[in-house]
């Protein structure tokens, strides 16, 4: 890994260990520049959730060093208590199906 | 009519996961990209190899599967991963995509 690749790490395991509820995404709460991004926040809202975002748009090597983080390509990217939990289509799912109630509570 | 990139993506997925249902549906035409664009898609991909899979490890089979085309030309790519039970439960209805906002432009 290089330098640069060893900082984003660290920056992004900071994000997700200093916010329960943390979303990279594209654009953020208010001017998503993704609709993918856009459900995902939407669904949050919905759920009254407290969450964090950062926008990847604004940061190309964080862009990049979340997709090597997760070993996953695309964005929106949602973790919950530093699990990685997925992106657009399972935040979506789990929501239809009622079990990202469970997984946004707060544990006990 | 199915253009390049969508064939290899429909060859892709039936070589790695054997699916039983498989749809590759080119959704760039709701994009912010020139017409005829293939880089937005959604697979709908019904599966033996899904079973007892997390939604998270069924989306990393598929991405895997497509590392190459993810690497490439696809921006964006909607996966709805199913076993055989889970798609005649649902009776072979998905969500639809969010609609685009522009985006980054790539």
């Amino acid at each position: 890994m290089s330098d640069v690749e060893t900082e984003t790490n660290t920056r992004i395991r900071e994000l997700i260990d200093q916010n329960r509820v943390m979303l990279f995404m594209k654009g953020n709460k208010i001017f998503p520049s993704c609709g993918f991004s856009a459900q995902v926040v939407q669904i949050l809202k919905h759920h009254g959730a407290d969450f964090q975002t950062f926008n990847v748009l604004a940061d190309p090597a964080m862009r990049q060093g979340i997709k090597v983080f997760s070993e996953w390509p695309t964005i929106p990217q949602l973790y919950v208590d530093g699990e990685f939990v997925g992106g657009c289509d399972i935040v979506t799912q789990l929501h239809n199906s009622g079990e990202l109630e469970q997984v946004l509570a707060p544990k006990s | 009519m199915s253009g390049p990139v969508q064939d290899s993506i429909h060859d892709a997925l039936v070589a790695a996961l054997a699916p039983t249902v498989l749809e590759v549906i080119n959704e760039s035409g709701n994009h912010n990209v020139p017409p005829g664009s293939e880089t937005h898609f959604k697979v709908i991909v019904v599966s033996p190899a899904f079973e007892g899979k997390t939604l998270v490890a069924r989306h990393r089979a598929v991405n895997s599967a497509l590392a190459e085309q993810l690497a490439g030309p696809v921006h964006a790519l909607s996966i709805q991963a199913f076993t055989a039970p889970q798609w005649a439960e649902r009776g072979g209805v998905v969500p639809d995509s969010p609609p685009c906002l522009g985006g980054s432009k790539r």
